[in-house]
């Protein structure tokens, strides 16, 4: 009597602590999985979403609007953004929408993954003033108050901290952001980053802007 | 029913006139037989008056290669297509991107303000992109990206649709990733508002 009931006891007291931690260790296991399933689902799902308008590998995207390429863009620089979309201190009908739901730290997993992509430039800029647009890039045109870019934004265009990467950007976004400014950026009464920019912006023709946006935007 | 009868009207049509498709200079009345009378659409072939060239050309393209490969795209549009060359291609894409389209204005009108709603703005905190920031403020459409203002709502809603099915209709497009997002209500919204757009 006691061998059978005593043994089955104790293997079924055995065999059910160690079912407890099983148990507990496939929950502890689904459970992380599921939350881990669910941040990386709403990371993916958000990252997904702004790759339908800006390149299914952040390259950029000429739709009606051209949408900027954010590969390889810095972080700090882009969550700038996002805040100025949200602020309207940058003014945009698209974005400000779909910034004014992102949380920081969505904003902050969003910015360190684009800035690990690198994929080709875009290309299609016209070719004929690449000469002129190597040349303020490099040099600035003191004649009209223009300092030289890589000054701030770097040799290869890849920008630091809240100076903005140029290299590999679209064509038509660049050339739209230099001849519009002062009606885009900067909005409101708070001086804001942008102000850094206003001046050169200011004194850039329109074919000097073409010139060095078709520069800026083959630099890998 | 009158959809199984159109298409075994479209079977026999296709059966006879598959091997005199060849293009002949002006003769677009192929097309025109399915595609409506000044290419507005008839049932389940879209309109194609008022289309953007360069996407018409892109998605003559798409059916010769088999990229397009719902199931009636693959049933009436690979033969279609099959003699085509290029450069008829081209001047076909031309001939109908230049009549003026009609709307189709056979949505829900009660959906026209939701519709265009989610049209502008996306639905942001579901990943919904605005189709605005591609298709224009009027739904007309740029370069390769269609004129989607006016389609009959049938055919939005089974595009939009099968590219959650995950059918193609060209090589890395955004569509498949935009229509992911979008559930049956969105649909219906987006295909009935478009269907009134001028
Ligand atoms: C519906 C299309 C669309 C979607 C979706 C979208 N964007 Fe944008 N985005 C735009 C457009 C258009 C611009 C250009 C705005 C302008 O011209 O000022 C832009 C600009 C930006 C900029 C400014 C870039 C620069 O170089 O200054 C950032 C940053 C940005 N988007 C981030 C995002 C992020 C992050 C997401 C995903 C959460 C996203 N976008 C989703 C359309 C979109
Ligand atoms: C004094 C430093 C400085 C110099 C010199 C400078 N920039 Fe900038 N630039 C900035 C900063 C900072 C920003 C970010 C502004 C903001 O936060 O809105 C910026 C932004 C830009 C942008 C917007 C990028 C985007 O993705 O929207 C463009 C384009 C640009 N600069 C082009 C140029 C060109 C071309 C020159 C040379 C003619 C130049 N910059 C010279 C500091 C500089
Ligand atoms: C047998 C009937 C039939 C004939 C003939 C036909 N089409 Fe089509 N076409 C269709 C159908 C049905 C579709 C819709 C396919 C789908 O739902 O994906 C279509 C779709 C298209 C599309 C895609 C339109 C869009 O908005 O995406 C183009 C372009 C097209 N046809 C061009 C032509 C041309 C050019 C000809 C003449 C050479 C032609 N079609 C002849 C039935 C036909
Ligand atoms: C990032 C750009 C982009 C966005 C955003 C976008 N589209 Fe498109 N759309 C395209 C391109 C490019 C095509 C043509 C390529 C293809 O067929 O895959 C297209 C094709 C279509 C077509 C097929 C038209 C035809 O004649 O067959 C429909 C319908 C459509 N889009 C609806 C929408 C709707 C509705 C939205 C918003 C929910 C939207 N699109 C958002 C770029 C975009």
């Amino acid at each position: 009597m006691r061998a059978p009931s005593g043994p089955g006891r104790s293997s079924s007291r055995r065999a059910n602590s160690p079912r407890a931690v099983l148990y507990a260790l496939v929950l502890t296991v689904a459970c992380s999985v599921t939350s881990h399933a669910q941040d990386r689902g709403g990371f993916e799902a958000k990252i997904e979403y702004c790759k339908t308008c800006h390149g299914l590998s952040a390259q950029g995207y000429r739709g009606w609007f051209p949408m900027p390429r954010l590969a390889g863009q810095q972080p700090q620089y882009l969550e700038n953004q996002l805040r100025a979309f949200i602020e309207r201190r940058r003014t945009n009908p698209v974005m400000a929408n779909v910034a004014h739901v992102l949380s920081p730290a969505m904003i902050a997993s969003l910015a360190a993954h684009l800035r690990s992509l690198d994929p080709k430039p875009i290309g299609g800029a016209p070719r004929a003033s690449l000469g002129l647009g190597k040349r303020i890039y490099e040099e600035g045109l003191p004649e009209s108050n223009v300092p030289a870019c890589a000054a701030c934004h770097g040799s290869e265009g890849k920008g630091q901290n809240e100076i903005p990467r140029l290299a590999g950007q679209l064509y038509e976004y660049t050339v739209g952001q230099l001849t519009g400014w002062a009606k885009v950026r900067g909005q409101g009464s708070a001086v804001d980053t942008s102000a850094i920019m206003a001046p050169t912006a200011h004194n850039l023709t329109r074919s000097q802007v073409e010139a060095v946006a078709a520069y800026v935007s083959y630099l890998q | 029913m009158k959809r199984i009868g159109f298409r075994i009207v479209l079977l026999a049509m296709v059966a006879c006139i598959g091997p005199a498709m060849a293009w002949d200079g002006a003769n677009v009345r192929n097309c025109t037989w399915c595609h409506g009378t000044s290419a507005q659409g008839y049932m389940v072939a879209p309109r194609l008056a008022g289309q953007r060239p360069t996407y018409l050309e892109g998605q003559m393209r798409s059916f010769r290669d088999h990229t397009r490969d719902n199931p009636f795209s693959k049933q009436y549009m690979w033969g279609a297509v099959a003699a085509l060359d290029p450069s008829a291609a081209r001047d076909l894409a031309a001939y109908f991107a230049a009549i003026p389209p009609r709307p189709a204005n056979d949505g829900d009108a009660n959906l026209i303000a939701k519709g265009k709603a989610i049209y502008m703005e996306g639905i942001p905190e579901a990943n919904v992109a605005s189709c605005y920031a591609c298709h224009g403020p009027n739904a007309e459409g740029i370069r390769e990206i269609p004129r989607v203002g006016g389609l009959a709502y049938f055919y939005v809603k089974a595009r939009l649709e099968q590219w959650g099915e995950g059918y193609h209709s060209g090589i890395g497009t955004p569509m498949p990733v935009v229509a992911r997002s979008l559930g049956p209500a969105e649909i219906e919204a987006l295909a009935s508002y478009l269907s009134f757009v001028k």
